[in-house]
């Protein structure tokens, strides 16, 4: 269980970027996090990877703080942030140096597989297309196999077709070891087929404005999500006219 | 073995047409562009001395230059010369890179040794590195060390300044990369921060080398028996401009082999870049 319990965080500049977010995410489960730019989103995944402390509140991962990078803990950042140096493979093991050779190359090799890139695995990063520098971020995250995984707007770039192929490829890579995700998106579609429940956030400073359940059982019918996508949609303008 | 030989072979065989051949022809060609206009003026000014429009006793034609080059070279007094200045020049650049590479690396990791000793070796920086002549021979004498350390001085700053800058310039979102992964200090030293900063720090010894160059020469003209430099000393003072100009050519062709040496040397580990150079 990953719990946020009255987090908050002001900025050395004094920016308030969030206040009071209180929310618990079940094993397993796939909260996606919707909201306005500047609300929040990477603040809070960066609260909870570690990367930065919190000026208040604390997160725990099955009662544990975290307030430092933790083992458990995978992040994929909102851009792909590759090792420019390594190969494809090498950038997918990156986070796998405690594991044997032969191992750490099963591995590597099968969460390529995972997300059709398997061709590229010698490739250095800087000749791959920007859908599959993202595809590749987002294997070597999942390659550790982490209890949580804070997936930072991991299709944001991508155009629609190549967004449902990876949409596929997270489903499919979270059915194997079924972590709990945090899914940042600017985009409601996105948030009702992959997620169990989204939270809208609502800006200056970041605070919950609502949460939704949703209902339906994966692998999703978009169709049949249509009316949750409604419902999120305008519960997210809402929000975004709410600021303040 | 003859199966291994045989292997490689047709390893290369089967990338040369592929990509190796049309690229070796275009460097070929930029060769030839770049020889063009040294070559015309060789050629035109021997040109110019043997029909008797110049004189050439002080600038003398490059037939007499290569003859004198020659000479030097059949006596092996050329040898001589090439091997005590290369000698000087790697001495001086092993201690100069080393030192500026340990301390470059030390300054751009940790803030307390940065705010300790990087001001000074600025200041120092801003000292025009002649100006310890004096000084080195007083202290150090007027054989090999002087000559060393002042070369040193000189490999040192570029790949000081080179080596603290890039490593405090690398880019925060890949540190974090490390960080997330949990690298302890020294994994993410080896893992993040060398790889990171191999580029800059590779360009920083080449300057280093060719400053070392620069400063064998100055080195050289405060006092040698051997060397290229003094081939120029001797040279001015027997008024042999011939020998200058073999020592200059010498010196020259020196510079750029050990250049190229070192981009040769240190390509395998660059082939990730993803740099401008191919397309401007
Ligand atoms: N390092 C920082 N220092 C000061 N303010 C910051 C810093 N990082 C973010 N902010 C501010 O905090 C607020 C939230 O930023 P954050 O990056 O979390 O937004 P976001 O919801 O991820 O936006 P987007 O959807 O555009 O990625 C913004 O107002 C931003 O300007
Ligand atoms: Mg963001």
């Amino acid at each position: 269980m990953l719990t946020f319990r009255n987090v908050s965080k002001t900025y050395a500049d004094g920016t308030r970027a969030l206040a009071g977010i209180s929310v618990e995410v079940a094993r397993g489960e796939i909260l996606a996090l919707v909201g306005g730019s500047g609300c929040g989103k990477t603040t809070l995944l960066r609260l909870a990877a570690g990367l930065d402390t919190a000026s208040g509140g604390t997160i725990r991962l099955d009662g544990e703080v975290l307030d430092r990078p933790h083992p458990g803990v995978g992040l994929v950042f909102q851009e792909p942030r590759l090792l420019p140096w390594l190969t494809i493979a090498q950038n997918v093991g990156f986070g796998l140096a405690d594991l044997s050779a032969p191992e750490r190359v099963r591995r590597v090799a099968h969460a390529l597989e995972r997300v059709g890139l398997a061709e590229h695995a010698d490739r250095w990063p800087r000749d791959l297309s920007g859908g599959q520098q993202q595809r590749t971020a987002i294997a070597r995250a999942f390659v550790a196999q982490p209890k949580v995984l804070l997936l930072d707007e991991p299709f944001s770039a991508l155009d629609a077709v190549t967004r449902q192929d990876l949409h596929g490829h997270l489903l499919g890579l979270w059915a194997e070891t079924r972590p709990t995700i945090v899914l940042v998106t600017h985009d409601v579609g996105e948030a009702a087929v992959l997620a169990d429940r989204a939270v809208v956030l609502r800006p200056k400073p970041g605070r919950i404005h609502d949460i939704f359940a949703i209902a339906t059982p994966r692998p999703v019918d978009p169709d049949a999500n249509a009316s949750t996508t409604r419902q999120l949609r305008a519960a997210l303008g809402a929000s975004l006219r709410a600021s303040g | 073995m003859a199966a291994g030989l045989t292997d490689t072979a047709e390893a290369d065989g089967r990338e040369a047409p592929a990509s190796g051949l049309p690229l070796r022809g275009d460097r070929v060609g930029r060769a030839v562009l770049g020889l063009l206009l040294p070559l015309g003026l060789a050629i035109g000014w021997e040109i110019a001395v043997r029909g008797g429009l110049a004189q050439g006793r002080l600038v003398p034609p490059p037939s007499r230059v290569l003859a004198t080059l020659s000479d030097l070279a059949a006596s092996g007094e050329l040898w001589l010369h090439v091997q005590a200045t290369l000698v000087r020049v790697a001495s001086g650049f092993v201690l100069g890179a080393g030192l500026g590479i340990a301390l470059g690396a030390v300054t751009g990791t940790l803030p307390l040794a940065r705010h300790l000793l990087d001001p000074a070796f600025q200041a120092l920086r801003a000292v025009p590195s002649l100006a310890w002549v004096p000084l080195f021979i007083l202290w150090l004498g007027i054989l090999e060390t002087p000559k060393v350390v002042l070369i040193g001085v000189g490999v040192f700053f570029p790949v000081y300044v080179g080596v603290s800058g890039a490593i405090a310039s690398v880019d925060r979102k890949l540190v974090e990369v490390g960080r997330i992964f949990r690298l302890s200090k020294p994994a993410l030293a080896r893992r993040i921060l060398l790889p990171a900063v191999l580029p800059a720090t590779i360009v920083a010894l080449r300057t280093g080398l060719g400053l070392g160059f620069l400063f064998v020469v100055a080195a050289e003209l405060m006092g040698a028996s051997e060397g290229l430099g003094y081939l120029l000393v001797d040279g001015q003072q027997f008024g042999k401009p011939e020998q200058i100009l073999a020592a200059i050519l010498t010196f020259a062709l020196l510079g750029k082999a050990a250049d190229t040496i070192l981009v040769v040397l240190t390509r395998p580990l660059l082939r990730w870049q993803d740099v401008a150079r191919d397309i401007l």
